[in-house]
This record gives C-alpha cells, structure tokens and sequence, in this order.
C-alpha cells in the first residue's frame, strides 16, 4: 500500500491503477492475510520443469487452485507425485503477478495414502524393476560357503562397517575384507552408492558383496530405495547381500539382492561360516573317520581269523601225517640196527683201534681182536695156525 | 600371512565326508581303507590348518587408476 495507490482516486478512470499496481495490491493484501496453511486436494496438470521447479493445480470437486514447488523443496521427496493423487500441501497463498494468478507456493507435500510419497515411489519403482525382471526369484544367487575375499559397499564411519568387521572376525577371519567406501545418505548418496557398486566388478577373485547401513529415519534411507541402486545392485557379477537400516525396512535394494539380511551383523553372519562350527563338525568328520576305519578293519581281523583258523587245522593235519612218517622211519631205523642183528646171534670182530676186521687176512696169527657180541665185547687172539 | 583358502577347504570338506562314506559303506581290503584313512588324517590336518591360521586382512578400495584398484588401509 504504497502512498501512490489512492483508493478514492481509483474510483474514476482519471486514477486508474496499472494492472501491475493492482496485482501488486492482491498480492499483499493475500500473503498479509493469509497464513501458511495446509491444504487437501487432487493433484491435476501436473509438469515438472527442466529447472526443477514443479508447476500443479490442486482440486477439489468446487474449486481449483495453482501451485508451485520449487526444485529446492521438492528434492527433497522420494518422487514425483501422478495426476490423480490425494494430497496435503502445505504453502503460503500468494498472488503470481505476471499471470495475475492466485497461487499457493508449496514447501511440504504429502501423499494421503498410507506411506505418503515415499511409498508412492517405492511402488513406482518396484513396478519398474519388477517388469524388467529384477525381482525374479529365479535370479537369486547363493552365497558361496567359504568366501576367501568379501567386498563391503557403506560408509567408512558408519556403525554398519564396525559391525560387520567385528561379526567377521569372529566367524571367519581367514577372508579378505575389502571396504568400498561411500556415503550412504544425503544428496547424492545414490549415485555415489552406484559408483561402488560399479567397482565391485574390477575387484578379482571376489566371493561376495555387502551393500547397506545402519539403521535411520526414513529418509536417510532412500538412497536404497533409488531405482538406480537396485539396477546397480542387479548388476553386481557377484552374489549381494544387503542389509539396510532394520528388521522392519525393507528397500528396493533389499528386493533386487541375492539375499536380503535384517542387520549389517546379519548379513556379516550370512556371508561367512562359523570357523567354530566348522571345527567342531570337523570334530565329528574324525570321529567318523576313525569308526569308519574300524569296520574294514574288523573285516580284515575277522578274514585274518578265519584264515589262522585254516592255517592250524591244515597245520595240525601235516603234523598228524609228518608224526606216522616219522615213526615209521623209526621202525624201519630200528630194524636195521646192528644191535639188533647182533641180538639174532651175530658177531663182530674189530681190532684193538676198532677198525672192524671182516676179511680172513686181517686176523694175522697171535694178534689179538676184540668180538662184540650182543650184550658185550670179548678180548680175543687168532691161534697159531 | 598364508592367504586364507576357502576353495581348498571346502575341498578337503568335500573329500573327508567322500572319504568317510567309502569307508562305512564299501568292502573295502585293508591297505584301500588304511590309504584312504591316512588320506583323511591329512585332509583333517589341513582343513584344520586353514580354520586356525588364517588371520583377517582388511583394506579399503579408494578407487580405480588406470584399470587398477587402489588399496589403502583401514583404521581399526
């Protein structure tokens, strides 16, 4: 109401206003008398602008009314929002000069509908991934027993890498841990989560791959509820485990993994074996091992029996048969003893050094023998002839 | 530091429970089993080795040059 606009003067065309004073004019009287106010309509006409700004009409079944939010506080929502949808806006009503237009200039959008915007996107998003078959069970793959190298995509000073450290080197320590770093929340955390995701496939010998952060509110979530990360996450040439925020958040991120853990822990814990129980079920392997051993043994123990068995009975019957070879050869032995012959009456005459004489020549006159006879010896002389 | 070696152990895993399976289940002779039994001692050995030495090594990717990642250390 500047002192130039005379109200009486206007009442003549002699004082007519310009337009723009008039315009001027509503718009001061409408943002002095009008608060910033929430209000509830349908979303129509809606048009996003290459500088960011969005340009709607909100209506209702009696009126319309011409909104604008400007890029610096619409990016802060997950989405845009569809011709169609029930919303809260909250703006202060304004008056746009140019067009002379009634307007309501937004700073807060929200859906009506259960989740607001953010599931709104979410649904839009998942829709998209799930026609392009990014959430085919069938692509899911399993994550190798024993990794040698995992690769964790967070953020270096976030409590999710800690934990997932600490899970690590209890269960598994013989692993390769590689950290790659990334902010995981704020503006432009979603292409920066996208970038490492994109390293993981110049990492060699990878096993596995780690993708998510701790927990937060809601917003600080939606880097894993981008498209955008879930198409990275689908591309990792390497089984993804993720874990964003807690049990209760499950993201688009979290649907497009190979498996989805409700904690980094969780999913420190599934990417690895516990090296305490591998050591006891090798335990067991050994136990098994041994008693296994005892059958093929008992087996051979049982055959070395029955083979011992054979060997003494073939034994005891070679015996039996050496025993009757042997005391036949005794009989026969004893036939022919000289001392026997000597029993039948028989005599032998040796000379006095014992050589036995058996030729008439050998008894010279007057030498003298001796004759062994069968219970003796006689000392004898050859007579002189 | 012996690089850790989840192939090999899952390997010898592998073996151990082949080996204890021929061993229940077949007529083997004694010098098969007694080949095979000390087969398993080492591949226990082994595997066991593998649990116990291994220590974890942890690194940050700081990106790529030239093809090539970058590796820095991690403050723990």
């Amino acid at each position: 109401m500047g002192p130039s606009l005379d109200l009486f003067a206007a009442l003549s065309p002699e004082g007519a206003w310009s337009v723009a004073e008039l315009t001027r004019r509503a718009r001061s009287i409408v943002e002095a008398g009008l608060p910033a106010v929430w209000v509830k309509g349908e979303i129509s006409g809606f048009k996003a602008y290459g500088s960011g700004h969005w340009y709607f009409t909100l209506r209702d079944k009696a009126a319309q009314l011409r909104c604008v939010m400007w890029s610096k506080d619409n990016q802060r929502l997950p989405a845009a929002p569809g011709d169609g949808l029930q919303v809260y806006a909250f703006g202060t009503p304004t008056v746009w000069e140019e067009r002379g237009e009634f307007r309501l200039t937004v700073r807060q959008l929200l859906s009506t509908e259960a989740g607001g915007l953010w599931q709104v996107a979410f649904e839009k998003a998942k829709a998209a991934l799930l026609r392009d078959g990014l959430l085919d069970p069938a692509r899911k793959r399993a994550v190798p027993p024993f990794p040698r190298r995992i690769a964790v995509v967070t953020s270096a000073d976030g409590a999710a890498f800690r934990d997932i450290l600490a899970v690590i080197e209890q269960r598994w320590p013989g692993v390769d841990l590689l950290l790659v770093p990334t902010r995981v929340q704020g503006e432009g955390a979603d292409r920066e989560v996208c970038s490492a995701l994109a390293l993981l496939s110049r990492i060699p010998k990878l096993d596995v791959a780690i993708v998510g952060r701790g927990g937060g509110a809601k917003e600080d979530l939606w880097t894993f509820n981008s498209e955008r990360v879930a198409r990275a996450v689908a591309a990792v040439p390497v089984p993804v485990i993720s874990a964003v925020g807690h049990e209760t958040d499950v993201t688009l991120c979290d649907l497009v993994a190979d498996l989805r853990a409700p904690t980094p822990s969780a999913a420190a814990a599934a990417a690895t074996p516990d090296r305490t129980e591998l050591l006891g079920a090798l335990d067991r392997l050994a136990g098994a091992l041994s008693r296994a051993l005892a059958a093929p043994t008992r087996h051979a123990g049982e055959r070395l029996e029955r083979v011992g068995d054979r060997l003494s009975s073939v034994m005891l019957r070679s015996m039996e048969r050496f025993g009757a070879r042997v005391a036949a050869g005794a009989a026969h032995l004893d036939a022919l003893s000289p001392l026997r012959v000597l029993e039948r009456g028989y005599a032998v005459a040796r000379s006095p050094d014992g050589k036995v004489l058996r030729r008439v020549a050998q008894f010279t006159a007057g030498s003298a023998f001796r004759l062994r006879v069968t219970d003796g010896e006689i000392p004898a002389r050859v007579s002189d002839a | 530091m012996t690089a850790p070696d989840g192939r090999g152990f899952a390997q010898d895993l592998e073996r151990l429970e082949q080996i204890v399976r021929r061993l229940e289940s077949e007529e083997l002779d004694l010098d098969d089993a007694l080949r095979l039994f000390e087969e398993g001692v080492e591949r226990l050995r082994a595997a066991r080795e593998r649990l116990s030495a291994a220590e974890l090594r942890v690194r940050q990717v700081l990106g790529t040059q030239a093809g090539k990642l970058q590796l820095g250390d991690v403050d723990r």
